[in-house]
């Protein structure tokens, strides 16, 4: 009967959002930072919402905790248990994903410049960069950790060979995005090669540039994830992630798919935040 | 045309070859040694170089080793073997193809959702971004081994990872193919009385058609990465994953490298075959390649 009322609650609680939603997204003022409180306000409460019914579902239908557990479960657990939440993204996100995404997206940048330099080698490379972007280098990670050991190394070096590829191609597409006017002007002011990458060319791939760093700053988690997959110290995330399913301890699971999602979350955001004041003169940043 | 673009293609497989060759040459060539040392014996250089292009288990193996172990293990063996990669490739194949189709209907679905209703616009929209900043193949195990625990195993738990993975592209591509045509045709479209289903079916769907074959590409090589991490943590049972897997626990590093080549083979031909049929309709449909 308590379960009945609470799933009631919910439904209301649920459709009562929805309403509400329908109401705000109706709402068109030409005041901004009101408009961008009502934006701001829809996503939010329907993830609220959402949250709400997934509480609500599992309580309310007794969903065994092993197949879903309801979000408060979770909470609690991620409140519990701080110190090896933090020491699994210490181990995986602060060694393995930081080092390889800086040295992954560093080395495709400086290929791509140095490849830039001959129309023979862009012919060659691009292609084959393109087709290995979409094949599934995840798969290198046993090798890797085959070749560097179970540390945080190997997964370091599965997450330069992902995010290499995307940022090669995304550079040497951006270093020809420079239109020909620009060129041209650049040639009259008879600019250097030197001077030509670095005042136009450079500042003109840098939209390509960031949408590369911010597909990498996902796959640079996932594969440093999978990665672990294939042996780990006993810390880090992958391994928490497989050990605790081992255990079926899912609400550990989700804590620690909570701490991910963040530290992916964040991190994009904070690359979304550096492109907007970098590329601030892109048409899809103006007028904001 | 093809001798300008093929020549560099060509150089550039050939230095990946040669450093290849050079790689298995340098990474293998300490076993050697210990294996001389081992006896007493001393080894020269020249002795021992032959010997590093074909040991069992070698750090890196040389390119014609993992060809002979492909050729061995599609060709010489029966399809319907477990030692086949043919056998392993269709199992990934078959969960990568179902995820893909549903992972592409789900995309469709909530694309023209989000095009028609303001409301799920500005409520799923950001949340579809959202997600894909999380890495979203951590669950991949959990899905396969809560699913199993409540008695679903084989293909579908595979593929309802590649379908969380190739929906997104999918998305994303369609709200912005179905909101693509102009405002005149849009207008042109109302001046005919044009109810939404038609404005649907006669015009936004053929103009989104060449952005769902672009976001269709992405979508099935994200759909096989899918398959093959779902793989993983069933124990190693079947499909290239596993095959990856088990050549990881026993050390056999041709058998990894074998699979990994047949991954990538089967990846290029997917996008490719997508990519080919993308052009082939939008010919048809009197676009012309941009």
């Amino acid at each position: 009967m308590e379960n009945a009322t609470l799933l009631i609650i919910c439904l209301i609680f649920w459709l009562a959002a929805w309403f509400i939603n329908t109401r705000l997204a109706q709402i068109s003022s030409t005041n901004k930072t009101w408009m961008t409180l009502v934006n701001l306000a829809i996503p939010v409460l329907f993830g609220i919402a959402l949250l709400v019914l997934w509480e609500g579902i599992t309580r309310g239908f007794g969903v065994p905790t092993v197949l879903l557990p309801p979000p408060s479960m979770i909470w609690e657990r991620i409140a519990r248990s701080g110190s090896i939440l933090w020491a699994d993204f210490k181990q995986t996100y602060l060694k393995a994903v930081i080092a390889g995404y800086i040295l992954g997206c560093g080395l495709g940048f400086l290929i791509a410049i140095l490849v830039d330099r001959s129309p023979f080698w862009k012919a060659g490379i691009m292609p084959i960069g393109n087709l290995v972007s979409a094949l599934p280098i995840i798969g290198i990670a046993p090798i890797m950790v085959m070749w560097f050991g179970f540390d945080w190394q190997s997964k370091a070096a599965v997450v330069v060979v992902m995010t290499f590829f995307p940022m090669l191609v995304n550079t040497v597409a951006g270093l020809n995005a420079a239109g020909h006017m620009e060129r041209d002007l650049m040639r009259t002011y008879a600019s250097t090669k030197w001077q030509m990458l670095f005042k136009l060319r450079l500042p003109a791939a840098m939209p390509f540039i960031f949408n590369a760093l911010k597909i990498n700053s996902t796959l640079a988690l996932i594969g440093a994830i999978v990665a672990e997959f294939f042996g780990t110290p006993v810390v880090g995330m992958g391994f928490r992630i497989s050990a605790e399913i081992g255990r079926l301890n899912v609400d550990m699971v989700w804590a620690t798919i909570f701490v991910a999602a963040l530290a992916g979350s964040i991190s994009y955001g904070l690359i979304a935040l550096l492109e907007r004041s970098i590329t601030f003169w892109h048409p899809s940043n103006r007028g904001r | 045309m093809i001798k300008d673009r093929a020549l560099p293609v060509l150089t550039v497989v050939a230095m990946i070859i040669a450093v290849w060759y050079a790689g298995a040459a340098l990474l293998n060539l300490k076993f050697e040694y210990d294996q001389a040392e081992r006896i007493g014996k001393e080894m020269s250089f020249t002795e021992a170089l032959p010997k590093t292009m074909a040991q069992e288990r070698p750090v890196l193996p040389a390119p014609h080793q993992v060809a002979v172990e492909i050729w061995q293990t599609t060709v010489e063996k029966k399809v319907t073997s477990k030692r086949s990669l043919i056998y392993h490739a269709w199992i990934t194949l078959s969960a990568t193809l179902l995820g893909f189709v549903f992972g592409t209907v789900l995309g469709i679905l909530l694309a023209v959702g989000i095009i028609h209703s303001r409301v799920l616009d500005k409520s799923l929209m950001p949340w579809i971004i959202t997600s894909q900043t999380i890495p979203i193949l951590a669950i991949a195990p959990m899905i396969i081994v809560v699913l199993n625990s409540i008695g679903i195993t084989g293909l579908v738990p595979k593929a309802i990872i590649s379908t969380y993975l190739s929906f997104f592209p999918v998305a994303v591509g369609m709200v912005k193919g179905l909101g693509s045509p102009d405002a005149i045709n849009m207008d042109l479209m109302r001046t005919f009385n044009a109810s939404r289903s038609q404005i649907f079916w006669k015009l936004r769907w053929p103009t989104a058609v060449p952005y769902l074959f672009t976001s269709m590409k992405i979508a099935i090589a994200a759909s096989l990465v899918g398959a093959i991490v779902g793989e993983l943590p069933t124990g190693a049972v079947a499909g290239l994953g596993a095959r990856l897997l088990a050549g990881s626990y026993y050390g056999q590093t041709v058998q990894i490298w074998s699979a990994l080549i047949v991954a990538a083979i089967l990846a290029g031909s997917l996008v490719a075959i997508v990519g080919l049929v993308g052009s082939w309709l939008n010919r048809r449909m009197g676009l012309r390649e941009a």
